[in-house]
């Protein structure tokens, strides 16, 4: 599914934190945000998942206006075509992580299917935590319980927020090549979001943001 | 969205546990109000219909009625036969049923009365047929459900009207025998035993002249009755000599011997009490007047008395009435801060849930559930104790059951107070939901 990102620009009191971002993933293609702290990628992508709304410029997803963002419509987009992965939100703390994927699949429009469950914890190497709620997940069990969470609503598009913020680096190419995989099976854009540049080798489109603004 | 309200009730299990405790508490008690109020008035109102003025001896009028008409208290003392005559030639009363008082059977009373007590309280017969011979009895359908009484069967009564009470003295000189069964009438007389007022007197050995009554007349074999003639030991036994050493039971043996009155050298047929229902409403304000002034009996008038009852009993009751409200909103605000408390520490589940595709009116929701849940569970627990333990107290202390205290029934009012508790968990979640409502998941990532 195609993402168009036209002009984005947001301010906050007066500081702007984007000052007007074009860009154009292509459906099944695989980007990096790049950019250090404070460069913009987690307000870039509230707007792109709908949970903010830019100040001008718009945002389409698949030919659609993601209007009224944080309304209706930018929900119903989101829930029907986005897994997304942030960094400090992993799982709902009162449910196992099955359940966590089990409400994943019932939140969004599509039919439920356990078996993807069970078939995407098992490619994730978690089947055998999938009774175990998130205070009993490692870091590595929670981000890879994160991933299966996103990828069992079989979205068109994939969105990560730095999601090998808190690995080593064995862990953080094993992520990144797990994202690409699941991507590319799943046929889902992919987008990530990080200030790691130890991922860049990973994707063959890397957008870096500094101050607000693609760097040419 | 449930299982999530679930997940997160059971996710904190001694909050969860102690708001649903608070909540049932004060759900028991009320009901239990509401169950005592309006069975005990139900109560009050059948056993009390069609009777206007009771008559009988003077003491407490209260004592009067609850031991006349509701059976449930010792009687005030004994009237002269006289009255009955008295009573039913006056134009003014449509009817006068007598009753002779002083025995149970099993802790039931037997009631020495005529047909007219039958005609009071639109009684029939579901076996057998009326007493018409001294001895014979009918059992309340009550009675004989629990005594297994069965037609032909023989009982003898105990003096007073406790249960199988240390000293009561049993009359096994003068055995009744089961001639009918009532049907379930929903009354008093239920729980009673009918007998004729003669039997009663015979049972105590007090001679009585069989023109003494007219309805006597009707008892045209009582000579030949050999049960009645075996009573030679009853002279030797009416002064009943042996209750002298039961001083714990004085009340009751009292209670028993009011219809054994002694006069003169001898005892004389009195009755306990009378039942008057007016045939106009002239009689309401002569006969009371004439009873009280013109004779040594007391008049009372149920209405009066359980209205007087009630209200003794109402101050006590909307005391408690009040506390288990308190409870109740105690309960409500003990969820609003559970509930607050939640919407603060869980802002990343409810930003997550948002993220994941919830909407804000799923959310608010789930929040809203969680006091719906709180207290359905609270006000559900507490209907079931409070009629559990209407069960348990019932079997324990008849008196329950005599007050019409019955377990299962719910009524009208208590589906009104499980709504009521059930909206308290609601508005209890208004506001918590509320403020979840507006969680802006994009604010909350920035705080983490």
């Amino acid at each position: 599914m195609k993402l168009t990102i036209d002009e984005v620009g947001k301010s906050f009191a007066g500081r702007p934190v984007l000052g007007g971002v074009t860009f154009e993933l292509a459906p099944k293609s695989r980007a990096l945000l790049l950019g250090p702290s404070g460069s913009g990628k987690s307000t870039l992508l509230n707007i792109i998942c709908g949970l903010q709304t830019p100040d001008k410029g718009s945002v389409s997803l698949g030919g659609q206006a993601m209007s009224g963002h944080g309304g209706g419509s930018a929900d119903t987009l989101r829930k029907s075509h986005m897994g997304i992965i942030f960094q400090t939100l992993k799982l709902v703390s009162a449910l196992n992580v099955r359940a966590n994927l089990a409400l994943a699949q019932k939140l969004q429009t599509k039919a439920r299917n356990p078996a993807l469950i069970d078939e995407t914890l098992e490619r994730l190497g978690i089947a055998h935590r999938a009774s175990a709620r998130p205070f009993e997940l490692s870091q590595g069990e929670a981000q890879r319980a994160a991933i299966a969470r996103a990828l069992v609503v079989e979205p068109d598009i994939l969105i990560a927020d730095e999601p090998t913020s808190a690995l080593d680096h064995a862990n953080t190419e094993t992520v990144a090549q797990l994202l690409i995989e699941v991507a590319d099976k799943a046929g889902a854009t992919l987008l990530v979001a990080t200030h790691d540049d130890r991922l860049k080798p990973y994707f063959e489109q890397t957008l870096t943001l500094k101050a607000g603004n693609l760097a040419v | 969205m449930i299982n999530l309200a679930l997940a997160y009730l059971r996710d904190r299990p001694l909050t969860t546990a102690l708001n649903v405790l608070l909540l049932t508490i004060s759900v028991a008690m009320l009901v239990l109000l509401l169950q005592f109020g309006n069975q005990a008035n139900e109560r009050f109102e059948r056993d009390a219909k069609g009777v206007d003025l009771v008559v009988g001896a003077k003491g407490s009028p209260l004592q009067l009625i609850l031991s006349s008409v509701f059976h449930v208290d010792q009687p005030t003392g004994n009237v002269p036969l006289s009255s009955l005559e008295l009573l039913r030639s006056d134009p003014a009363v449509a009817r006068a049923v007598p009753l002779a008082l002083g025995d149970n059977f099993n802790g039931y009373r037997i009631v020495g009365t005529d047909e007219s007590f039958a005609e009071l309280y639109g009684l029939e017969l579901a076996q057998g047929a009326a007493f018409e011979k001294p001895m014979q009895a009918i059992m309340g359908a009550k009675v004989a459900e629990e005594t297994g009484a069965k037609l032909g069967q023989k009982f003898v009564g105990n003096h007073g009207f406790g249960d199988e009470e240390e000293g009561a003295q049993a009359h096994d000189h003068a055995a009744f025998e089961t001639v009918g069964i009532l049907a379930e009438s929903g009354t008093v007389a239920d729980r009673l035993i009918l007998t004729s007022f003669e039997s009663v007197w015979d049972v105590h050995g007090i001679a009585h002249d069989h023109d003494e009554h007219e309805g006597h007349d009707d008892h045209a074999d009582h000579e030949e009755h050999t049960g009645h003639e075996d009573h030679s030991d009853h002279d030797a036994h009416a002064d009943h000599s042996g209750h002298d050493n039961h001083a714990d039971h004085a009340d009751d043996i009292s209670a028993a011997e009011n219809v054994l009155q002694a006069s003169g050298d001898g005892l004389q047929p009195e009755l306990t009490a009378l039942l008057v229902s007016y045939a106009n409403a002239s009689g309401a304000i002569r006969i009371p007047a004439m009873i009280n002034r013109q004779t040594e009996m007391q008049s009372a008038v149920p209405a009066t008395e359980t209205a007087r009852l009630l209200d003794l009993l109402g101050a006590s009751l909307d005391g408690i009435r009040i506390f288990a409200w308190l409870l109740a909103l105690t309960g409500g605000l003990a969820i609003f801060v559970a509930l607050l408390n939640m919407a603060r520490s869980r802002e990343a589940d409810l930003a997550l849930l948002r993220v994941m595709g919830a909407s804000r009116v799923q959310v608010f929701a789930t929040v809203i559930m969680e006091g719906v849940i709180t207290a359905a569970i609270g006000a559900v627990l507490g209907w079931l104790s409070a009629h559990a333990l209407i069960g348990i107290a019932r079997s324990n202390f008849p008196t329950l059951s005599d007050l019409g205290l019955t377990p299962w029934s719910p009524v009208a009012a208590e589906w009104g107070l499980l709504l009521a508790v059930i909206a308290i968990g609601a508005l209890a979640a208004l506001v918590p939901a509320l403020r979840v409502y507006r969680l802006d998941p994009a604010q909350v990532m920035a705080r983490m």
